[in-house]
């Protein structure tokens, strides 16, 4: 799996048809996280309309490859690149956090077909992946052919139940497992190296016994050529360092911690007025985009 | 006198035979292993107290080492049972389910996949190790959560079928499992259905029964003992044994209940949320009726043999039988 300059093009171009899906189903939620999504959409993207094997009208298809989220706050980039992709039309998007909807807050696997777990708690869906990715394996291939990608925050590496993670991927070699960390910086309460230093990351998942690739989180052929390396390493589970910057297109919040957990019309006002927010991020990303 | 229907061993009063519940969970995985080869089984560096490691003697493949880490137990099964396994984890009640509660909440109960957790040393009679190690709360943690059916097995023999039904239920099950050996009270004949209460012990004329005693776990042999001491003194009782603790046999409870107008509770964990209080809960919007709670009154346990421990936290055969006449008693208020 190579990837030519065009798809590149196209997948950064659907990256962005996404951000703006993002603020518009926050926008109508009144709730949920902004940074987190933003700073993810260009791994998405390149994900669901590259490197997974995925059938959106079969989201239950054996073969597919899985995919589970691990910090389930930043589902709406989930659910926008799911809609974008196929599985359901990109109206319920703006369904999000109501009552009745497919869209929980958090992802619900028996609610949403596509999702492959529940997540939300920090620090359990690594060990998830993990468990899935040790019973293919028991399977073998072709029942357990597929591979298993696990998508994760920086700031639940504070979590011990990642490290336990960490060590029992490690300990069973799971070759069939790739991790992808969104390196942000950001979490609630601040930035991560204040709030609890978390360096050096890539020296801690290799002395776990991973294979370790760090990467700009906003450029799709790194991304795309990271996969198929970890594809290739066959001794080891692989992580994915991903820098991305936390609202990623919206110029006047990337890298603000304080957009981590806020929805647009709901954010710090100090650059922005709230009844202004939606329409000005849509306008920001309209103006980034021409860059591409 | 005892119910010929339960068909229960023929010596429990003399000498009964000695085994651990923890026992029956050890053969009762590997004869389901045996029949399906879905079932996994975890264990968090406690293979042989837990008796998981006679599944890793017989299905190595399928048996799997987490190290000291009661999430990572929890979580790693919960990805499995999503792939299709049928993990059974094992560990101490006291961390599992304590420690990873809400692990077994999110990646489990809500997740909804079918993760078998088999908390071993309940209860005081743990003995030596103390307060730390005797898990006096996990019925309550685990009957709290939806989607979680809730065993608490009374000996080696039902341990063994509860094991087997919990591999076929293709739920989430709660596992209450004892370190101590103790009577051996049911058969292989003995009836197990999950949800459907036993009566061991009923009244000796029937329909006559002054005292309905609902207990759990092995104090169901105390719960015996007590009930053949009240009927030498005339007191007609029923025992019955509450293996199902969630889903609770609500129609066997209310009918003894309402039969003999005061009721015990017995069990081997705090009385605030456990046995007791589920049927209080029940009793009270259906059928209130007097009712003696036997087991520990909002205190942790503590060093000492499990005879010490069960004496010292007023869960003997005197207690029950004290308790019984004293709910009696309450009827005449």
């Amino acid at each position: 799996m190579s990837i030519t300059d065009t798809e590149v093009r196209e997948i950064e171009l659907k990256a962005y048809a996404i951000r703006k899906t993002v603020i518009e189903m926050l926008s109508e939620a009144g709730s949920g996280h902004t940074a987190g999504p933003l700073g993810m959409a260009d791994i998405f993207a390149a994900l669901y309309f590259h490197v997974l094997h995925h059938d959106p009208k079969n989201p239950k298809w054996a073969e597919r490859d899985r995919l589970f989220l691990s910090n389930g706050h930043i589902t709406p980039v989930r659910y926008a690149a799911m809609a974008h992709a196929g599985y359901f039309p990109l109206e319920e998007c703006m369904t999000l956090r109501k009552f009745g909807s497919r869209l929980q807050g958090h992802p619900e696997r028996t609610f949403l077909p596509g999702v492959e777990t529940t997540s939300g708690p920090l620090g359990s869906g690594l060990s998830q992946a993990s468990g899935y990715a040790l019973a293919a394996r028991m399977d073998g291939p072709p029942a357990g052919g597929f591979r298993i990608f696990c998508a994760m925050s920086d700031g639940e590496h504070e979590e011990g139940n990642t490290w336990e993670a960490a060590m029992f991927a490690g300990k069973y070699r799971l070759t069939n497992l790739t991790a992808i960390m969104d390196r942000n910086n950001i979490q609630i309460d601040g930035n991560t190296e204040d709030v609890m230093p978390l360096e050096p990351l890539a020296d801690k998942y290799r002395a776990f016994n991973w294979h370790v690739i760090e990467i700009d989180g906003h450029n799709v052929a790194q991304f795309v050529e990271a996969c198929d390396e970890a594809k290739s390493i066959k001794e080891k589970p692989t992580m994915i360092l991903a820098h991305t910057t936390p609202g990623k297109g919206v110029h006047t919040i990337e890298n603000d911690y304080r957009w981590h957990g806020t929805p647009p019309g709901k954010g710090p006002t100090d650059k922005i007025p709230a009844d202004k927010q939606r329409e000005v991020f849509l306008a920001e990303l309209e103006e980034a985009q021409k860059s591409i | 006198m005892i119910n010929a229907d339960a068909k229960l061993a023929e010596n429990i009063f003399d000498k009964p035979a000695q085994a651990s519940s923890r026992e029956g969970f050890g053969k009762g995985v590997v004869e389901a292993g045996k029949m399906d080869e879905r079932i996994v089984v975890l264990t968090a560096d406690l293979a042989e107290s837990t008796q998981a490691h006679h599944f890793e003697k017989a299905f190595p493949e399928r048996f799997v080492q987490v190290g000291v880490a009661e999430q990572n137990l929890a979580t790693v099964a919960a990805g499995m049972a999503n792939y299709g396994k049928i993990p059974f984890i094992t560990s101490y009640a006291t961390f599992s389910p304590g420690r990873n509660w809400e692990q077994i909440r999110t990646t489990i109960a809500i997740n909804n996949v079918p993760v078998k957790v088999c908390g071993m040393h309940a209860g005081v009679s743990v003995g030596p190790d103390g307060a730390t190690h005797q898990a006096l709360e996990d019925i309550a943690m685990m009957r709290a959560l939806p989607r979680f059916i809730v065993i608490s097995p009374c000996d080696a023999e039902e341990g063994r079928k509860a094991t087997l039904a919990a591999a076929k239920s293709g739920t989430p099950v709660y596992l209450r499992f004892g370190r101590e050996k103790t009577s051996v009270m049911t058969t292989a004949e003995t009836p197990f259905e999950i949800g459907k209460a036993n009566i061991f012990w009923n009244p000796p004329s029937p329909g006559r029964a002054e005292v309905a005693i609902f207990a759990t776990g092995p104090l169901v042999h105390n719960a015996l003992l007590a009930a053949r001491e009240l009927e030498k003194e005339g007191l007609g009782a029923y025992v019955a044994d509450i293996h199902t603790i969630k889903p609770l046999d609500a129609d066997t409870i209310v009918r003894l209940a309402r039969e003999a107008g005061a009721v015990v509770t017995v069990e081997e964990h705090q009385i605030i949320g456990g046995l007791g209080g589920a049927i209080a809960e029940l009793l009270a919007s259906v059928s209130p009726t007097p009712i003696e709670f036997i087991g520990v009154h909002d205190a942790f346990g503590q060093s000492g043999t499990a005879k010490e421990l069960i004496e010292h936290y007023g869960m003997g055969v005197g207690a029950i039988v004290a308790a019984a006449k004293k709910a009696i008693e309450r009827k005449k208020l």
